[in-house]
């Protein structure tokens, strides 16, 4: 099964809730997938020159202090962890490739969630509403995000199968649905160069993703080629810097609705998801269709 | 008769918010209305919230008006009741029907009226994919548009779309009748386009009547059916559909 939920802001006065109404859709699509659960959420940008990175570490006693004065150290300046449960976001004074590069060299024993400069992904294992609680999200300021709730099919339950996942910088997927061609698409992308922690097949559309856009592809273009390259059901919602896309496909086996007003643009697997958000009832709303894109995004000033 | 929209002014009317009481307990005081001379006899269920399984299994004639959207199955298995949803249904709506009449004002999702028996089903907007899965004698009138893979392996009854149908229409289908009066994306295997005769003009303008959409023209459909190439079709059971 598995729950899919996207809220993109078109109000000041939503953005400063967007923790608040993320967690109750999320809390909403907790019996579609009991799991785990997982948002990415764009918000507080990094100042110019700097970049973001999420960080999950299994240890329960780990010291994001001293990981923070190690990137000091390397790349100058005094960062700080903002930590929420297993999860640290800590803003680093180089770009995003730079600083990923390091963690992953320095810190195997760590998992970049998400590099960018707007993205934070937090994922774990257990209830949503658990996650929601331990994680604190209902603080949470921004300008949109994506969440997911996991009912496992294909692979294991663990942190880093949960979704969503990371397709690129400021990039992050998540997906109701299972591939079938997961195997023989990883082999063929690992001959591309792109690097892979899981036996999930969401990581390989995530996975495929990062390498067409690495190739020059549009988000769209990109999309569109997983008509053509996947097989399998899905429903995927993309997180940009600047929005979120919609694909199902060809078929549309698993299912999607999309709300719109003049306050927001919300995306989910059911309606109740959509129906803890404010004026939902006089909201339009449709079906996206089987194997269309689907793209919101602000408009870039 | 026209499907009018419940007059229950009139009578006591017996008012259900799902945001407080339980669904199970609103579906339980439902299916125990089954029998004769149900009491209340009008409901109203307020605040839906989306949730799945809606008046579900009701076997009674009483009138029910849901305001707001519901989600999967709604009036699934509907016998004698009569519904309005004032909102969108979600995926399954009035799956299995046996009677009575389904009236939602809004949208549909997925599989509406899948394998329903009888009574009538009536979507004010669209319908989404394979609307009428497998019917086996429910009538269906949707004023809007249908999915694709519509009325797939549709066995008796009849679907009627004053809109556009999606591709793959009427695959592999048995002795249904399918009207539509808009474009087809395209036809599923086996089924073809056939004339529409005079019957068929006053068998649509019977359903539209009873679905109360008076402003669409029935000569303005066109009929899709079997090619009963397929199936192995008998003349001599023809009275079964």
């Amino acid at each position: 099964m598995c729950g899919i939920v996207g809220l993109f802001s078109k109000s000041p006065g939503l953005e400063e809730r967007l923790g608040e109404y993320l967690a109750a859709m999320l809390t909403q699509m907790s019996d579609r997938g009991p799991d785990s659960a997982g948002v990415a959420v764009y918000c507080n940008p990094a100042p110019l020159g700097s970049s973001k990175l999420t960080l999950f570490s299994a240890d329960p006693n780990q010291h994001w202090g001293g990981l923070c004065d190690e990137l000091g150290e390397e790349f100058g300046g005094s960062p700080e962890p903002r930590v929420r449960a297993s999860h640290a976001v800590v803003v680093v004074d180089t770009d995003a490739e730079a600083a990923e590069a390091w963690v992953r060299r320095n810190h195997p024993e760590l998992r970049v969630m998400s590099a960018g400069t707007v993205i934070e992904i937090f994922k774990e294992t257990g209830r949503p509403e658990r996650f929601v609680e331990q994680f604190g999200l209902t603080d949470i300021q921004g300008t949109h995000a994506l969440g997911h709730t996991r009912m496992a099919t294909e692979s294991r339950v663990t942190t880093e199968g949960s979704h969503p996942f990371s397709t690129g910088l400021d990039l992050c997927l998540v997906h109701n649905g299972s591939l079938s061609n997961h195997n023989r698409l990883r082999q063929r992308l690992r001959r591309e160069g792109i690097e892979f922690q899981t036996e999930n097949d969401t990581e390989v559309a995530a996975g495929y993703l990062a390498w067409r856009l690495r190739e020059g592809a549009s988000l769209e273009e990109a999309l569109e080629g997983c008509l053509d390259d996947l097989d399998g059901f899905y429903t995927f919602a993309v997180g940009t810097a600047e929005g979120f896309a919609v694909l199902r496909d060809p078929i549309a086996c698993k299912p999607a609705v999309l709300a719109e007003t003049d306050d927001w643009v919300a995306m989910a697997s059911e309606y109740r998801a959509i129906s803890v958000l404010p004026g939902a009832a006089e909201a339009r709303m449709w079906e996206p269709e089987p194997a269309v894109v689907y793209v919101w995004e602000k408009a870039v000033v | 008769m026209a499907v009018e929209a419940t007059h229950v002014a009139a009578a006591a009317v017996e008012v259900v918010d799902l945001a407080t009481t339980p669904l199970r307990e609103l579906n339980q005081r439902l299916h125990d209305l089954a029998g004769a001379a149900p009491e209340p006899r009008y409901w109203r269920v307020v605040n839906p919230s989306g949730a799945h399984a809606v008046a579900c299994g009701l076997d009674a004639e009483i009138e029910i008006e849901i305001d707001g959207h519901v989600g999967y199955y709604c009036a699934g298995m509907n016998k004698l009741a009569t519904l309005r949803v004032r909102g969108n249904a979600g995926t399954g709506l009035a799956e299995n029907m046996m009677s009575g009449t389904v009236v939602v004002e809004g949208s549909a999702s997925q599989s509406a009226g899948a394998t329903g028996r009888g009574g009538l089903l009536v979507v004010h907007g669209d319908a989404s994919a394979r609307c009428g899965i497998s019917m086996k004698g429910v009538d269906i009138v949707v004023r809007g548009s249908v999915g694709h893979m519509s009325a797939f392996m549709a066995q008796t009854g009849r679907l009627v779309v004053c809109g556009d149908a999606g591709d793959a229409l009427g695959d592999s289908i048995y002795e249904a009748r399918v009207y539509v009066r808009g474009v087809v994306a395209g036809l599923g295997a086996d089924c073809i386009e056939k004339e529409l005769r005079d019957e068929h003009v006053a068998e649509l303008r019977h359903l539209l009547e009873r679905a109360g959409i008076e402003d669409v023209d029935p000569s303005e459909f066109r009929r899709y059916g079997s090619a009963r190439r397929l199936y192995n079709f008998k003349i001599d059971n023809v009275s079964a559909y």
